[in-house]
């Protein structure tokens, strides 16, 4: 193992001269005070290597011994993940407060897995079975899921099964199977082990397109701007404009396996309500707590910065974990610009030549690399799993055309990008309606969304043509066109995230609203004049509100639908053709409908 | 006995370079020279070359001047001596009471584990309605009041300090105008208030770098009596002067300048101390309320933009009053559930209508037909102005909610205001004799 001694600080970067061999990203240790402060090699030369260090770096003086572990910035795998708290490091946060008492102690580091817990085993690999790096040789069961024990993902090359442990309870460090190599080498596997937190784990068989939605509960997301499994998309916005009550709220609903939460350089607040909360909260899909399908990586914007970066890498490898498990897996790291700045300070300590706004040269590459490791695959012992990734941009002064936002929207398949105007005018969820993009498709039939959309583009035109011939200039089909598209903005893209209702819609009712939504916007309507179109779709408007709260195909809920029809038939004078059509193929496709 | 240095070889700004050995980062030094003695912290290592920022500035700093380190980081004395006390920006008495040295704490300690906090749960109430109805202040919350220059935000921030349940106040000036200070004090100590106070003020004639250390030890100080069992609150006014003093040290040390000159760690630097609002399990809190000023009114600014990244929620100040833009705080949405059942809906649903209703008065303003749905808002928007942004206007949340719903009544029919049906027959107010039936739009009934 190489020592050093610490011949300069700057900040949180420290420079040692080696005595040694020294490797790039390899993890190395301050010793203060009885203390070891972690660290990451960032650069070499010659034989001075620098360091951020991922602690508070006061009190570091010139001289001090410093150790290199000789290892790169690793993440412990195994069962026990989930429903954990940890930071950028993978300290279990509770079990660091249980230590140290309100205030996070640097040098302080702890096993991320329970070392004492037994899990009951299940062997599956039998003894003579080949096998190689992400085979299953057993399982345990984890809360609701079969955690599977594979074989370490580090090992290359192909081994034979020596001996493998009978069923019965082990904690992570007992040994349960026994490898064998070409060479005969044996190599004893416990239930637990290191991956590096930068590489991508890529022991599957294929990479599939992303196809199937990830259902949020959102509409305007499900419906017109929606997200595969296996998928990435991006939520930039300027601040205040809802980044994270969206996160959280898909944290909470989406139709997922687990979720991985990267709270990286953001509030703790915000942490907080998730981690107080999701103990107790149902998972609607399993009756059990959500914490049991969450993990969460906190790394927020007061604690040291250079855990930034290892937060959200520690987050993907988790993530990829659990997909090779055949799970589905979504993370959602909240932000990514927090990290990008991180990146940009460890820059400019290191003088290396900045690019735009001071962001380093390879940003982009970085951005991009992050967000490949997003993917559906096909495992080797058949099944799928994927990793989707949600990341929120926090663009300077909320103006996307900065790096981190234009680096981000090249990689990604879905921009759900958040509008200062919507969130001041209390739009909820704030998402650009028609700023925003995607590349997957959703559940409902595209060419009636495409129509939908059409009106709210050409409502948004006539609202702003109106703004300079003002409403007398307007011709009335113009004006009713326009009450189309804030009808559509106010009962279906709007969504009151708080109602234990509204807040969360499932999939069938959805399409149960957009098809009874689409009946008022395929009509052709008389409406004589524009005080009458206005105080028309008003009283509409209010009726869609009262359904969007009511429960679900209740007595309430099928009053308001036959009022609704009742209201729309009055004033209807035919259709519209395309949209009749479409309509007609949605009522074919919707099954349920109460006609 | 720590060896003392008389060796200057660099002197840039207000930072000096001295060679020294066994010295540590963030330790702190004192350097005397003939006129004057002053506190120097560590910044930058490299070898035995020893970067320091002296925090009354180098002006008047020889190269022969004397540097002696002491071996520990900056540090604030804390007892309850500290109430009814003014400091200046290094823990020096500005009020001719006794220099305090026992107890003493380091500033700019660790965070607080995200595990060991709690979700905040009590609003605090400051009877003000654009606070209370619109942008409630919630116990442990940071807020920061954007504000234009020459807006009256010190006086809101003596209001609040004075109207506030809160046990103790702790007041961070910097760069205030002596005027200023001098009107903080004279508020505070009318309003009786003065013996739960607190005072480390920075005015705009101190040395730049003492600017710099008045948050952390403000909050450090915060910390200590939050630890103690007590509601804290701190008034910070200016941190654009904060940040100012940041980019002037950052650009002296030669680093890489990422916005408009400000450093790329300025976002960093501001969450370290806005953080610092915490609400402790089993003890006490403390709750950050802040001044950004804009510069140009421009809110895209570095400043206001990291502030409002790192925040929950922000008060917009703008002639005079509180504008209801602004951000959603998830923290407001914590406490206005408890409230009451209505208090959520009738600020979203009036905030809507105010935004038509500035929608509206832009029509009118280019010389368009006013409908009368736009004469309905312009007159909304008139008597929301009057009765609900003034700053006059000084009552308790629930009287604000009723003359809410007042104000909707007497300009709108129920289904214009986008309330749901369930809220509206509950709280929509009867008429008063005397008072004409709002008429509605259009003639479909």
């Amino acid at each position: 193992m190489t020592n050093g001694k610490v011949v300069g600080v700057n900040g949180n970067m420290v420079t040692v001269e080696a005595a040694g061999d020294v490797s790039l990203n390899e993890v190395a240790y301050v010793l203060l005070a009885g203390k070891r402060l972690k660290s990451e090699v960032i650069r070499i030369r010659g034989s001075r290597a620098e360091m951020q260090v991922f602690e508070m770096s006061r009190g570091i003086g010139v001289g001090d011994e410093v150790e290199f572990s000789g290892e790169p910035l690793s993440a412990r795998l195994g069962p026990g993940l989930l429903g954990q708290v940890y930071d950028g490091l993978q300290n279990p946060l509770p079990e660091l407060a249980a230590h140290s008492g309100f205030f996070l102690e640097r040098g302080v580091y702890l096993s991320p897995l329970d070392e004492a817990k037994r899990w009951p085993f299940t062997p599956t690999a039998a003894v003579g079975d080949a096998v190689g790096a992400g085979d299953e040789l057993g399982s345990v069961p984890e809360g609701i899921f079969r955690h599977r024990v594979m074989v370490p993902f580090h090992l290359a090359g192909a081994w034979k099964v020596a001996r493998v442990a009978a069923a019965g309870d082990y904690t992570v460090n007992d040994e349960i199977a026994e490898l064998e190599d070409e060479s005969g080498r044996r190599l004893p596997v416990n239930m637990s082990f290191h991956w590096p937190v930068k590489r991508p784990v890529t022991c599957y068989r294929e990479r599939l397109r992303p196809q199937e939605p990830l259902v949020t509960k959102i509409r305007l997301i499900d419906t017109f701007i929606p997200v595969a499994r296996g998928g990435t998309y991006c939520i930039p916005g300027p601040f205040g404009a809802g980044k994270t009550v969206l996160q959280q709220a898909t944290s909470r609903n989406a139709d997922i396996d687990i979720v991985i939460i990267a709270a990286c350089g953001e509030r703790a607040g915000e942490v907080v309500e998730t981690l107080r909360e999701f103990p107790r909260l149902p998972d609607p899909r399993t009756g059990r707590t959500l914490m049991e399908r969450t993990i969460i990586i906190c790394n927020t914007s007061s604690m040291p910065v250079a855990a930034r970066e290892a937060s959200v890498y520690t987050a993907i490898t988790l993530a990829e974990y659990y997909r090779q498990m055949g799970l589905h897996v979504l993370l959602l790291a909240d932000s990514t610009s927090r990290w990008a700045q991180a990146l940009r300070e460890m820059s400019g300590r290191l003088e290396e030549i900045p690019g735009e706004e001071a962001f380093p040269a390879y940003l982009e590459s970085v951005i991009a690399a992050f967000y490949e490791r997003a993917g559906l695959v096909r495992l080797r012992g058949g099944g799928t799993g994927s990793v989707t990734i949600g990341g929120t941009v926090s663009p300077a002064g909320g103006n996307f055309d900065e790096p981190v936002t234009q680096s981000t929207l090249k990689v990604v398949g879905a921009f759900h990008g958040l509008s200062r105007e919507r969130s001041d005018a209390r739009k909820y969820p704030a998402i650009h309606p028609l700023e925003s993009w995607s590349k997957y498709r959703g559940a409902i039939d595209p060419a009636a969304v495409a129509y939908a959309r059409a009106i709210l583009f050409q409502g948004h035109e006539v609202g702003q043509m109106m703004k300079v011939v003002g409403e007398e200039g307007t011709s009335l089909e113009d004006y009713v066109t326009f009450l189309k598209s804030e009808f559509i903005d106010s009962v279906y893209l709007q969504q009151d995230t708080l109602d234990p209702v509204d807040g969360a819609m499932p999939p069938e009712r959805q399409r149960h609203l957009f098809v009874l939504m689409f009946a008022v916007l395929a009509a052709r309507l008389e409406l004589g004049g524009k005080e009458a179109a206005r105080a028309f779709f008003n009283q509409l408007r209010q009726k869609f509100l009262d359904i969007n709260v009511a429960a679900w195909q209740g007595d309430e809920f099928r009053r308001l639908e036959a009022d609704i029809a009742a209201f729309t038939a009055a004033q209807r004078a035919g259709a519209d053709e395309k949209g009749q059509r479409l309509l007609e193929a949605l009522r074919a496709g919707a099954p349920g409908r109460g006609e | 006995m720590k060896k003392v240095y008389s060796r200057i070889e660099a002197i840039a700004g207000n930072v000096i370079t001295v060679r020294a050995e066994n010295v540590r980062y963030g330790e702190l030094a004192v350097v005397r020279s003939a006129q004057r003695t002053s506190l120097a912290e560590v910044i930058r290592l490299a070898e035995e070359r020893v970067s320091l920022q002296v925090f009354a500035g180098c002006r008047g700093v020889s190269t022969g001047d004397q540097v002696r380190f002491l071996g520990h980081p900056m540090q604030v004395s804390f007892s309850d001596d500290l109430l009814g006390r003014i400091f200046d920006g290094s823990g020096r008495p500005r009020d001719k009471g006794p220099e305090l040295g026992e107890h003493m704490i380091d500033i700019g300690g660790p965070a607080v584990n995200p595990a060991q906090r709690i979700i905040p749960r009590n609003m605090i109430r400051t009877n003000i309605p654009m606070i209370d109805l619109f942008n409630s202040l919630v116990e442990s919350q940071k807020l920061p009041v954007f504000s234009v220059s020459g807006e009256p935000y010190n006086p809101l921030l003596a209001r609040i300090a004075l109207q506030a349940e809160v046990d103790l106040i702790i007041l961070g000036g910097m760069g205030l105008k002596y005027d200023d200070y001098l009107f903080f004090r004279d508020a505070l100590e009318q309003g009786g208030a003065l013996n739960r106070t607190v005072f480390f003020v920075h005015t705009a004639s101190d040395p730049t770098v003492e600017c710099l250390l008045v948050p952390d030890i403000a909050l450090a100080v915060a910390e200590g009596f939050a630890l103690r069992g007590k509601k804290v609150l701190v008034l910070l006014s200016d941190m654009t002067n904060f940040a100012d003093a940041l980019k002037e040290i950052a650009i002296t040390m030669e680093q890489v300048p990422s916005n408009r000159g400000y450093p790329g760690d300025l976002y960093s630097q501001l969450a370290a101390r806005y953080e610092k609002a915490v609400d402790f399990q089993g003890a006490g809190s403390i709750t950050i309320l802040g001044v950004t000023t804009m510069p140009g009114d421009d809110v895209t600014h570095p400043v206001p933009d990291n502030t409002g990244y790192i925040t929950e929620g922000q008060f917009y100040m703008r002639n005079g009053r509180i504008e209801p833009f602004g951000s959603l705080s998830r923290l407001k949405q914590l406490v206005n559930k408890k409230t009451r059942p209505d208090h959520r809906a009738l600020m979203d649903g009036m905030i809507t209508l105010y935004a038509a209703y500035k929608e509206s008065l832009e029509k009118k303003a280019m010389g368009f037909q006013m409908n009368e749905w736009d004469r309905k808002l312009l007159k909304y928007g008139a008597r929301f102005e009057q009765e609900m942004m003034d700053l006059s206007v000084n009552v308790p949340l629930e009287r604000a909610l009723d003359n809410g719903w007042r104000l909707l009544a007497d300009c709108f029919s129920p289904e214009e205001t986008r309330l749901r049906s369930e809220l509206i027959r509950q709280y929509w107010p009867a008429r008063e004799e005397g008072q004409p039936a709002p008429s509605r739009s259009g003639g479909t009934d």
